[in-house]
């Protein structure tokens, strides 16, 4: 049914845009001169009629569950039930409605039920109806407009002007979205667990918060020392590090000698490639670290008298670390080229060799962008997760031996959420708020990455 | 004095060759792990596109089947193939003890009461008669086939029996046991049995998510590219506008699976573990993307064009809509293409809004839940079974070719009708 009337609306917005044009001609036609092109006489139209209407249907989809579960609860509202009860009522009586239930059916959910689907049909109806009234009110008083000689050019521009901006809100409200997502979950969560023992705690066990049974009071004590934080931070720090160990050097070093060494037909092809390795999935990564790189780091490790973990942190920051390099290499790479020749030209001239040139001029030139580069890497490898989940441990151990096993915020977030969840859960909110901890850390990485790089741009340009 | 100078000279000149090399060897070793990587997921991954039937001579004997005499095709439907085929099985040694009569039956997947019956019903004149039916083998059978699962271990360490082997054997010295083309990789859904898991449920599941990313991402994307590069006045909004469209770039990909969680799933009540959900995720994420790739070739345009078309009295939004926005057009298309190309890679957000449900039925709409390739992958990476070690890197190899073709897609867009403005 609500496809029906969308596509409806959808039909009569082109029809009308037709008749608007044909308005224009038959002005014209009179030797009236147009004040501007015909076809924006039809998308005035146009926009006339289905806009409105648009509106009116998708603020009635947003209101009318709410409306109709408050009509339905009302019923229920001196008779002292909880607010969980009442949802509960309002959740059977739906799926009665629909033939689905399977419970106990009293009479008061079937007088519920029945007025459930009288209210529905009544709102169906309505809407219909309302809708309907409100694309000829539209059509009509846009007509009129055309008819009396109207300017169509500037209010059609200006709705545009407003879809395009409207448009560019997304970025703000996707941001807004992800704190809002993470803050209430954040806050509840810290009603329960005090900020200081997440923050100082060593001991992180979310398993043994089990969910819990919604209608026992909550304890707090229940949870001491279960959801302190350190471990999985060290980890996904000490992770991050061992990334950065294998990115740098060797992003560094190949950016270097694809910007000031490479014949054009070396970075042709070797550039592309090294990039491949920034769009493989982290999956597939992951599945490499788990399957090739952990258990050959244990045999290389047994055989040099050593106890390697097969899920060691060496076998997820080495991969990640390759994941890395070309995000180094590519950015460092184009730091590097924008350095202006006369630097190199003066170094050269008194008569320093190309690495010195390198080392002494050109590198102290590009370290501000080279530091953005490698902080967004370690932005990068922070909110890695699924090769730290494949390949490392899921226990948060707190351990900075790089052949035991550790865990890492993002891969703390999976094992929590992953299978049901329950809202309102310690357990849950705590990933939650490990989200936020992560959003805060990289943004504020990100940010000040990005400030260095731009810094440096400008210096330059 | 002068001896002293050429030593230096000569250090120097060492130093510039060491630091050379170094160059040259940080671009051999990423290379070399690239090449590694390769080389380990085509080895042992391309053994999957294989798989191992057993060819088995059934008897279709019309009192095993419970069927009268000249049986209807409704009755053939019908009729119970499971005595039948337990038969068929059973006859490979009839001197079987009932726990190798166990051992025979495991010895094929458990559709073969499937296979038998499709056999039948393709020829109904079969009745009575006996003829060579292909089963599909067990997946351990199929490991030991192709030399992936090791015979010499002690026989408790193993999944297979040596009665089976045994069995095995003999049937291959029969030739009774060849190897095709896995068709049914592609065509099974996902299955907690290695040798009838395919990835069809994925597939559908990955090509529905990223349909609806790119009906969400694409226009907003680029009607936010347009407003930000031709329209917006240059003040504080849109410089925050714009300093949040690069921070969104770089949040990390397992947020926006706690903003699908917490809003799309816990406040708008949309349905768990659907692409539909798993696209509108990807579409937030792949959105600054797009308005960058778009912004840069909006950019790209060169301002002779716009003064052109409003000198000829053309209005903002025309000289946008008809001159600008074409122009920038293939640039626009391979930065979404890429920005697809990544989502479709996408694992952790995925997990979180619950995609990495077992899925057994091949989704038909983004409202069935699925699961998509890269989640495909971590859950057969995830299980312990041998068979799926060969599955996760066929199926990373489907993954891969699909990046591969987006990408190189996006490149043809980009060099075939770009337009050069030098």
């Amino acid at each position: 049914m609500n496809l029906v009337i969308f596509i409806f609306i959808v039909l009569l917005g082109f029809t009308s845009y037709y008749f608007g044009r044909k308005k224009a001609y038959s002005i014209q036609a009179t030797n009236t001169r147009l004040t501007a092109l015909p076809q924006f006489y039809g998308y005035y139209l146009a926009i006339w009629c289905a806009i409105p209407a648009f509106i009116i249907y998708s603020l009635w989809a947003i209101f009318e569950p709410s409306i109709v579960k408050l009509i339905i609860l009302s019923d229920y509202s001196n008779q002292g039930y909880l607010d969980d009860e009442l949802n509960l009522i309002y959740e059977k009586t739906k799926s009665l409605s629909r033939g689905q239930f399977s419970g106990e059916i009293t009479t008061y959910l079937e007088t519920s039920a029945e007025k459930y689907l009288n209210l529905r049909s009544i709102a169906q109806n309505s809407k219909v109806v309302l809708i309907l009234a409100i694309i000829i009110a539209s059509i009509v008083y846009g007509y009129k407009r055309i008819s009396s000689n109207n300017r169509t050019r500037e209010p059609v521009e200006k709705f545009l002007n407003a879809v395009l901006f409207t448009a560019s809100l997304a970025a703000i409200l996707t941001t807004i979205g992800i704190v809002f997502s993470l803050i209430f979950q954040t806050i509840d969560f810290f009603k329960v667990i005090p900020l200081f023992d997440f923050i100082f705690g060593t001991h992180w066990y979310p398993a043994k918060a089990f969910v819990r049974d919604a209608s026992e009071p909550l304890d707090p004590s229940m949870y001491s020392d279960t959801f302190g934080a350190v471990p999985i931070f060290a980890g996904t720090f000490f992770i991050a590090l061992i990334a950065m160990c294998v990115a740098i050097p060797i992003g560094l070093m190949s950016g270097i000698y694809l910007a000031e060494y490479a014949s054009t037909k070396v970075r042709q092809y070797a550039k592309p490639l090294i990039e491949i390795l920034a769009g493989i999935p982290t999956v597939v990564y992951g599945f490499f670290a788990a399957l090739t790189v952990g258990p050959f780091l244990k045999d290389i490790g047994t055989a040099m008298g050593l106890e390697v973990s097969a899920e060691s942190a060496l076998a997820a920051g080495g991969v990640m670390g390759i994941m890395i390099i070309p995000f180094i290499s590519s950015l460092s790479d184009d730091v590097i080229t924008s350095v202006p020749q006369s630097l190199r030209d003066g170094s050269y001239a008194m008569g320093a060799t190309k690495s010195e040139t390198i080392k002494k001029v050109i590198f102290p030139a590009a370290l501000p962008g080279i530091v953005g580069s490698i902080l967004l890497g370690v932005s990068r490898a922070v909110g890695e997760t699924m090769i730290v989940v494949m390949a490392s441990g899921l226990a948060a151990n707190l351990t900075f031996n790089p052949l035991e096993s550790t865990s890492t915020i993002t891969a703390q977030i999976v094992v929590i959420l992953i299978g049901d969840q329950a809202f309102g859960d310690p357990k849950t909110q705590a990933a939650f708020a490990l989200g936020m901890t992560l959003f805060l850390v990289t943004l504020s990485l990100n940010i000040f990455a990005l400030r260095v790089v731009k810094k440096y741009r400008e210096k330059y340009e | 004095m002068n001896k002293n100078k050429e030593k230096l000279l000569n250090s120097r000149y060492r130093a510039e060759k060491r630091f050379q090399f170094y160059g040259k060897s940080a671009i051999f070793l990423a290379l070399l792990f690239l090449t590694i990587f390769i080389f380990k997921i085509f080895s042992t991954g391309y053994t999957a596109f294989q798989k191992t039937w057993l060819i088995v001579p059934v008897t279709f004997d019309a009192e095993t089947m419970y069927l009268d005499e000249n049986p209807s095709k409704e009755d053939l439907e019908d009729a119970d193939y499971f005595d039948l085929a337990l038969q068929t099985m059973f006859n490979l040694d009839k001197s079987a003890s009932e726990k190798q009569q166990n051992d025979l039956k495991r010895m094929v997947s458990y559709f073969f009461e499937r296979e038998i019956k499709r056999e039948l019903l393709n020829d109904p004149s079969l009745i009575g008669k006996t003829k060579d039916v292909y089963l599909t083998a067990s997946d351990d059978l199929d490991q030991v086939f192709k030399g992936n699962y090791p015979r010499d271990l002690p026989e408790d360490q193993r999944r297979v029996t040596d009665y089976q082997l045994k069995i095995f054997d003999q049937l291959v010295e029969q030739g009774r046991v060849e190897s095709k083309f896995n068709l049914s990789f592609f065509t099974y859904p996902d299955s907690r049995e290695a040798e009838l898991a395919g990835i069809a449920s994925s597939f559908m599941g990955s090509i529905f998510s990223i349909l609806v990313c790119l009906v969400i991402a694409f226009p907003v994307a680029v009607l936010a590219a347009i407003y930000l590069e031709e329209f917006a006045p240059k003040n504080r909004f849109t410089d925050f506008i714009e300093v949040n469209i690069n921070n969104l770039a770089a949040v990390p990909s397992i947020v926006f699976g706690l903003l699908g969680l917490g809003i799309l799933l816990a406040v708008f009540q949309l349905p768990r573990s659907t692409p539909l959900v798993g696209g509108i995720t990807l579409s937030l994420m792949t959105l600054p993307t797009i308005i960058i790739a778009c912004r840069a070739s909006l950019k790209a345009v060169p301002p002779s064009i716009r003064e052109a078309a409003l000198a000829m009295g053309a209005s903002k939004m025309q000289t946008t809509m008809h001159h600008t926005v074409p122009l920038s057009m293939p640039g626009t298309l391979s930065g979404t293409i890429i920005g697809l190309a990544q989502a479709l890679g996408e694992t952790a957000p995925l997990i979180l809004i619950g995609m990495v449900a077992f899925v057994n039925t091949i989704p038909g709409s983004p409202l069935d839940p699925a699961a998509s390739l890269p989640v495909q992958i971590y859950i057969w990476a995830e299980s312990a079974e041998r068979g799926f070690v060969e599955k996760v890197s066929a199926c990373i190899m489907v993954l891969l070719g699909f990046l591969i073709i987006m990408n190189l897609f996006a490149q043809i867009i980009r060099h075939k009708f770009e337009k050069k403005w030098s």
